[in-house]
């Protein structure tokens, strides 16, 4: 099995994994039982996993709350910012239309509770259009949700540029981080942001584990999901899971370091998967070919074909349509359908996430295969 | 000390019910999810695999509790799964939690109607009659009580909010694994599980509800769980959650255990905190004059790891609110939890004995 969809999940690291071990093991107290010595340890343990995972984003240590996931993150974010302000003042929450199902959820879903969602296109190239976000903030708005990096084109929005035009506007900017964290250097203060979401399993770290990022100075107010023993300064209850957020710390610190190469190795891995796809498939579209585009990401058109059949002909290859949450559904995907692809182009798709695990001789493997499922997929007619 | 473990020291660690250490079947269950490349969603071999272990775990946990497994919601914890019962299953309906619940129910019902408990901590039948007289309600009752182990009448409690056209919702999380029983032999409407304090890994949860009943997602996501909680499962340690149930210990048989911790603890002046039916691996003992968190920093120096309540957000030590509705006044700030987690042994419990019997008798309050 040759796995090429990072997007969905990453592996996790072995070094993660052993990290995590003494933690899962000999030293399982409940990191909030300061009362004893082990609960301590595990509290030490946790407080310098929060130090990595702030580092990796440049931000403090007390401003990244612990979540169970990206998904958690996103919603107390967006929820609880809409929560804490009310609908006294500005009720418009914006977003974009390629976002994650849970952040396009979340906003709609706060139509109930008053306020206003509104959900801005993107041109072909996947990317939202400055004076598009400029035009929409002219109504006071509460607060600005842009993802970084697409889950399924891997295509990297401007938020340098987006998030100042959302600053002047006086709105909160939000982005979901996930696909982000570990394939581009992020810089929280650079990029202005107030509230930042994260996931371990997406950069080689366990499920079960995310961050917000809420800035303090100066301070972001939040109204938690629900509520408990007052865990993470009341912004999320439960015991911390001192073990997955040693293996997360970990993942980060990882991450960190391999900033340095691991791009440049994976995009040289993309750029030879690409090579040998065109030349064996042609015709073969990138849909992304207009906008940057994170390194490991390959979003392709095969030509005359469903890409649901090509990757049922290679089963020994891990690639996908689209978002992990919705492959199961027939309906196309809806970060696709809002670059302008039409429902067959969609359904052509494939999604190929390269990562760290990936070796020159999986590309090989891979791209033989799919190439060769691909000719069998093709109707009939389409061969002549 | 950045970067490295404190010095360790032996440590008896009797503090099961803020988390149970890992059991081993629940450690390999962890390693084998760990090592399992794939998100649930996902239909390639992958995922499949991954989807695979998520669903084995939830028809093993539902076949635990008697349920179909199309009724296990997965959450990030107790704590969640709570919040999750009480804001999904409230509509409408007055909500009544019992005095001695958990911090999690407390803060996540904050206009509920009381229920007073005894002096042994066991919440008051008559007074839930006239609870539930006053209009439809839900009633979150703890099945066990995290500082006492008093166990509540739940199957009583549960005939009286039938009667009454109530629902009930039992926080199980501390009697899940230490005792047997089902949803419909309690008579419940829905259970809150904890992974970590039945000895899996922290970081998983459930909720089960009975079939037909349904709950508005607190976490909007990718329709995952049915739509009643989005996100990526939490592989490895639902995978260890449903590992560590299944394990043929009989828990009955610590109570000799506790039994003799606890007749130690009384020879060297304590008085035992809650009565009657009780889980049989918890005990709380006052020592009238002496401050809890003095007991416990003795303690824990001496090697014996303990808890004066709940582990919680603070980490200070508050009076105890469990101890205080059971009417115990003074000695509410003075009584420590020893909980004996699934691997104690009569060495450990010994070497509390003396150490216990080594406190002060009396300090100033």
């Amino acid at each position: 099995m040759i796995y090429l969809d990072n997007q969905a999940t990453t592996a996790c690291d072995p070094a993660v994994v052993a990290a995590m071990m003494p933690y899962f093991l000999e030293e399982f107290g409940n990191p909030h039982s300061a009362e004893h010595a082990m609960g301590e340890r595990a509290a030490d343990a946790v407080a310098r996993a929060r130090g990595h995972i702030a580092a990796l984003i440049g931000a403090e240590p007390r401003e990244i709350v612990l979540t169970s996931g990206a998904t958690e993150a996103n919603n107390l974010a967006i929820k609880g910012a809409a929560r804490q302000a009310g609908t006294a003042g500005p009720h418009r929450i914006v977003t974009v239309a390629t976002e994650h199902k849970c952040v396009l959820q979340t906003v709609l879903d706060l139509a109930d509770e008053g306020f206003e969602p509104v959900v801005l296109p993107v041109d072909r190239n996947g990317l939202l259009d400055p004076d598009r976000l400029r035009h929409a903030l002219r109504t006071p708005t509460l607060l600005v949700s842009i993802m970084a990096v697409n889950n399924e084109t891997g295509v990297i929005q401007d938020l340098a540029a987006l998030g100042a035009i959302a600053r002047q506007a006086g709105a909160l900017l939000h982005s979901d981080l996930a696909q982000a964290a570990g394939k581009i250097a992020l810089d929280v203060g650079t990029m202005g942001l107030h509230l930042g979401s994260l996931s371990a399993h997406k950069l080689y770290g366990p499920k079960g584990i995310g961050a917000l990022y809420v800035r303090r100075r100066p301070r972001v107010r939040l109204k938690p999901l629900f509520s408990g023993g007052g865990q993470e300064r009341g912004l999320r209850s439960g015991t911390v899971p001192a073990p997955l957020v040693v293996g997360f710390g970990e993942a980060c610190r990882l991450a960190a370091i391999h900033l340095a190469s691991e791009p440049a190795r994976i995009a040289g891995l993309r750029a030879h998967m690409a090579r040998r796809l065109e030349a064996d498939i042609p015709g073969l579209i990138h849909n992304n070919a207009g906008a940057p585009v994170v390194a490991g990401n390959l979003s392709l058109r095969l030509p005359h074909t469903n890409a649901l059949q090509v990757i049922a002909g290679a089963s020994d290859i891990c690639v996908s349509t689209g978002s992990a949450c919705t492959s199961a559904e027939v309906a196309p995907s809806h970060v696709l359908t809002a670059m302008g692809l039409t429902r067959a182009e969609a359904a052509s798709t494939l999604r190929i996430g390269i990562g760290r695990f990936t070796s020159a001789a999986d590309i090989d493997a891979a791209a033989a295969a799919l190439a060769n499922a691909h000719a069998r997929a093709m109707p009939e007619h389409a061969e002549a | 000390m950045d970067g490295m473990l404190a010095p360790r020291r032996p440590l008896i660690y009797l503090d099961a019910n803020a988390t149970e250490p890992l059991r081993p079947q629940a450690r390999a269950a962890v390693l084998a999810a760990l090592d399992a490349v794939g998100n649930p969603s996902s239909i390639h071999a992958a995922g499949r695999g991954a989807r695979r272990l998520l669903e084995d775990a939830r028809s093993r946990i539902a076949a635990r509790f008697g349920m179909a497994a199309a009724d296990v919601v997965f959450t990030s914890g107790g704590t969640e799964a709570n919040a999750l019962a009480l804001a999904g299953l409230s509509g409408g309906r007055r909500v009544i939690i019992g005095a001695t619940e958990h911090d999690a129910v407390r803060a996540a019902a904050p206009g509920a109607a009381v229920l007073p408990v005894s002096r042994a901590g066991a919440a008051d039948l008559s007074a839930l009659e006239q609870l539930l007289a006053e209009g439809p309600a839900l009633l979150c009752l703890m099945m066990a009580n995290n500082e006492t182990g008093v166990l509540h009448p739940i199957a009583e409690a549960a005939q009286l909010c039938r009667r009454y056209g109530a629902l009930l919702h039992v926080d199980a999380v501390q009697a899940a694994g230490r005792m047997a029983f089902t949803l419909d032999g309690l008579g419940a409407d829905s259970l809150a599980l904890s992974g970590h304090k039945l000895g899996g890994p922290p970081g998983a949860g459930a909720l089960l509800l009975r079939t037909g009943l349904d709950v508005q997602a607190l976490i909007a996501g990718g329709g995952q769980e049915r739509g009643r909680r989005g996100g990526t499962p939490a592989l490895p340690a639902i995978a260890g959650f449903a590992a560590a149930l299944d394990h043929d210990q009989d828990m009955a048989a610590m109570a000799p255990l506790r039994d003799r911790a606890e007749a130690a603890a009384c020879a060297a002046g304590a008085i035992v905190c809650g009565g009657g039916a009780r889980l049989p691996n918890t005990t709380c003992l006052a020592r009238p004059g002496v401050r809890a968190d003095t007991q416990v920093i003795a303690l824990d120096l001496a090697g014996i790891a303990v808890s004066a309540g709940a582990a919680c957000s603070s980490g200070k030590v508050a009076r105890s609110h469990v101890l205080s509705a059971m009417g115990l006044g003074e000695l509410a700030g003075c009584a420590i939890r020893v909980s004996l987690p699934w691997n104690a042994t009569e060495a450990d419990v010994d070497a509390f004995a003396t150490a216990y019997a080594a406190l002060p008798a009396r300090m100033a309050a």
